[in-house]
């Protein structure tokens, strides 16, 4: 249990020190270092969970189960890899000018706050707390979206914040409505009420009425954050504007935690309420933000956008999986979480190295990659193959699962994913050929480039499509029966 | 009706009725300083309801509640906002509400609305919380409305914290109040945006030359 609190001190600590440290080539060193323990901690975590069983804290405030642990050793991981990509990234952005000291500095400690509200997020047993931090993500990020002063970034980051805020402040009344549906089960003492364990202990005796109420709420409130469409405006613009390795970490953690969020409220509204509704809504949002995301792909100008995009895509099939709620479709749905949060990071990573070569995220402007710097060319195409769902990639084996689990109990809403599927891929190939195989622009410079993230996210999401490691299928499996209630096999 | 409530019963609709009172007067009012002050005595109903319901229901940790709510929402924020006012020199700025007597009507609508969807929360409670449990849906959605109708910073930002109130009374009075680490967490959490805000309105002003958010429309789908 120990491991928990660590990994909760660590990122907390680190956020305080980087707060202090104004030599920038040290703050880069310790935030990776921080980093580096945090994934030490948790993956010390996750195999005591692994060994002991769902692990509750003394003062029953932190809960690991299997569905939450492999998100914090995901989590974890993408935000060493992250810091890995950011050093050299905000290197190159510092010496261009583009950002004070004071601003890197403010930098550095916003991530590590950042990974504090998200590991906070994915431990916390609180729902209430779960809002907190939730919240509290908000923060920590929005000012790194403005954090280059532009009149775009700056628009880019009070449409984050005022959106975000507003769609957050519903998940609140969800919570509270929570809240007042535990109270009037008999038992439930006031201060354990909005325990996840407790409610989901007592799930089945909370009043109908009150939790579909409170779902929606939650739904809309999460989902904000999720990027869901029609709530998913500020998405692109706070991708598209703030520093690349943010985009990396709102990619590849914020929306799986919001989602993590969604999930856990599903998981208790579906034992109260009778009907599938929490289930349809889930899927009806999902299968209009994969549809909607995917149209959007083609006229895209920004490389950032097209890839935010794509990432509000992925997140409506998630959903859309999740809200089937068969265990196909939630082992699908835990799987396609963790391929497409080591893809996009990867992506976004290769992008934010790809921008600074051209000098301009202008699609348009971006040409003939693998020609300038292959690394970058190269780690661009493949990392979009993968994220487009071919195989042999993870993207692709998750992707499949989906489908199958949709023609085994919605048949007739196959060919609307198969459509989505191919929209998506020609979306996303129009804009990158030109990009990676194009005519060389004159005048381009190969820039020091750290593509060791890239190869080790992609290597990853390779290996998850030719092969499960044990663990991670055990995992799966345990997360699928606690969601779904059975076993997929 | 009424004669069937208790003391405590008629008080607690009182303000509610009053919290919704100035959620309205929010929404027509359209000089920014008299809009901050409208917004502070929200606040300070807020954190009486809160020590209104701690006194007769005999929960002394609400009384913390009460304080939190009168130094951060009665007090500090108020505070900060008329300050800003002052120091960008906004005092004379008028925010004027397009069609009033729409906004008004929409406003109306909201409250019913709220009514409505809140009715199967009475099946299993009584008057009192349906009340304020639909009042304090009402007050988020008036403050949305706010946000929606308004274009200056200023108001959007009242708006923004006028949600958290109703979600605040709505905490308060129909759960007594949320586990204490909640609370202070979601305080925490209304202080750090406050600061944030404040540190907004000086980036918005530098970028665009105005607190006018309508302006800031750079970023979207539509073709140049």
């Amino acid at each position: 249990m120990i491991a928990v609190y660590l990994i909760l001190l660590t990122p907390f600590s680190g956020s305080v020190i980087l707060a202090l440290q104004n030599d920038p080539d040290r703050s880069r060193l310790y935030n990776t270092g921080f980093n580096a323990l945090s994934l030490f901690y948790s993956i010390w975590l996750a195999v005591e969970v692994l060994l002991k069983g769902p692990l509750l804290s003394s003062g029953k405030q932190f809960y690991i189960d299997s569905f939450n642990v492999y998100l914090v050793v995901l989590t974890a991981f993408v935000g060493l890899t992250t810091a890995l990509f950011s050093g050299a990234y905000m290197k190159h952005e510092w010496e261009a000018g583009k950002i004070t000291p004071r601003r890197l500095r403010f930098y550095y400690s916003a991530y590590q706050a950042f990974m504090f509200t998200m590991f906070l997020v994915l431990t916390t047993n609180n729902m209430g707390l779960l809002w907190v931090a939730m919240e509290g993500a908000t923060l920590a990020t929005v000012l790194l979206v403005s954090l280059y002063r532009t009149p775009e970034a700056v628009e880019a980051a009070w449409k984050y914040f005022i959106l975000c805020g507003v769609g957050i402040a519903q998940a609140l009344f969800g919570t509270i409505l929570l809240y007042f549906a535990a109270e009037q089960v008999e038992g439930i003492r006031p201060d354990e009420a909005l325990l996840w364990t407790t409610l989901h202990e007592n799930a089945a005796l909370l009043n109908p009425g009150v939790m579909s109420i409170a779902f929606v709420f939650l739904l809309i409130g999460y989902g904000t954050k999720m990027g869901l469409v029609p709530l998913h405006n500020w998405l692109p613009d706070a991708h598209s504007e703030g520093p690349t390795p943010m985009s990396a970490i709102l990619s590849g953690l914020l929306l799986n935690d919001a989602l993590y969020a969604v999930v856990r409220s599903k998981m208790l509204a579906d034992q109260s309420l009778a009907s599938h509704l929490p289930g349809y809504l889930m899927m009806g949002f999902g299968l209009l933000s994969f549809l909607v995301a995917a149209l959007l792909l083609h006229h895209q100008k920004d490389i950032k956008r097209l890839f935010s995009y794509s990432s509000i895509e992925h997140m409506g099939l998630m959903t859309f999986a999740f809200g089937i709620g068969t265990p196909w479709a939630v082992f699908a749905g835990l799987f396609h979480m963790t391929t497409h949060s080591l893809t996009k990071s990867a992506i976004f990573v290769t992008v934010g190295h790809a921008s600074q070569l051209a000098g301009t995220q202008r699609i348009d402007k971006i040409r003939g990659l693998i020609n300038t710097q292959p690394s970058i060319g190269w780690g661009l195409l493949i990392g979009t193959l993968a994220i487009a769902g071919f195989p042999p990639f993870g993207v692709f084996a998750s992707e499949f699962l989906v489908l199958i689990a949709t023609m085994r109990d919605y048949p007739w809403l196959t060919p609307l994913l198969l459509i989505g599927i191919g929209i998506a891929f020609a979306g996303l190939f129009r804009h990158l050929q030109p990009m990676v195989f194009g005519p060389l622009p004159e005048g381009r410079q190969a820039i020091p480039a750290n593509m060791t993230p890239v190869v080790l996210h992609l290597l990853l999401v390779l290996w998850l499509g030719i092969n499960m490691p044990f663990f991670l299928g055990n995992w799966f499996n345990q997360a699928t029966q606690l969601i779904a209630g059975s076993l997929p096999l | 009706m009424v004669n069937t409530l208790s003391v405590y019963q008629q008080a607690v609709m009182l303000m509610a009725a009053l919290i919704t009172l100035t959620s309205f007067l929010m929404l027509g009012q359209s000089r920014l300083l008299r809009l901050v002050g409208v917004f502070a005595v929200q606040g300070l109903l807020l954190s009486a309801s809160t020590a209104l319901v701690a006194h007769s229901m005999a929960l002394p940790h609400l009384y913390i509640s009460a304080a939190l709510s009168l130094v951060i929402k009665g007090l500090l924020i108020p505070a900060m906002l008329f300050r800003l006012i002052m120091r960008m020199n906004l005092h004379r700025e008028m925010d004027t509400v397009e069609h009033p007597a729409r906004v008004m009507i929409g406003g109306a609508s909201l409250v019913v609305f709220s009514y409505y969807v809140c009715l199967p929360i009475v099946k299993l409670s009584t008057l009192i919380t349906l009340n304020t449990i639909s009042v304090s849906l009402a007050v988020v959605l008036l403050g949305m409305l706010l946000m929606i109708t308004r274009r200056h910073a200023v108001a959007q930002v009242v708006g923004f914290m006028s949600i958290e109130n109703g979600l605040f009374f709505a905490a308060v009075v129909s759960t007594l109040g949320m586990p204490m680490v909640v609370e202070l967490g979601i305080a925490f959490d209304v202080l750090v945006a406050a600061v944030i805000f404040g540190v907004f309105f000086f980036q918005i002003r530098s970028s665009i030359d105005s607190l006018d958010v309508d302006r800031l429309s750079q970023l979207s789908e539509v073709e140049e």
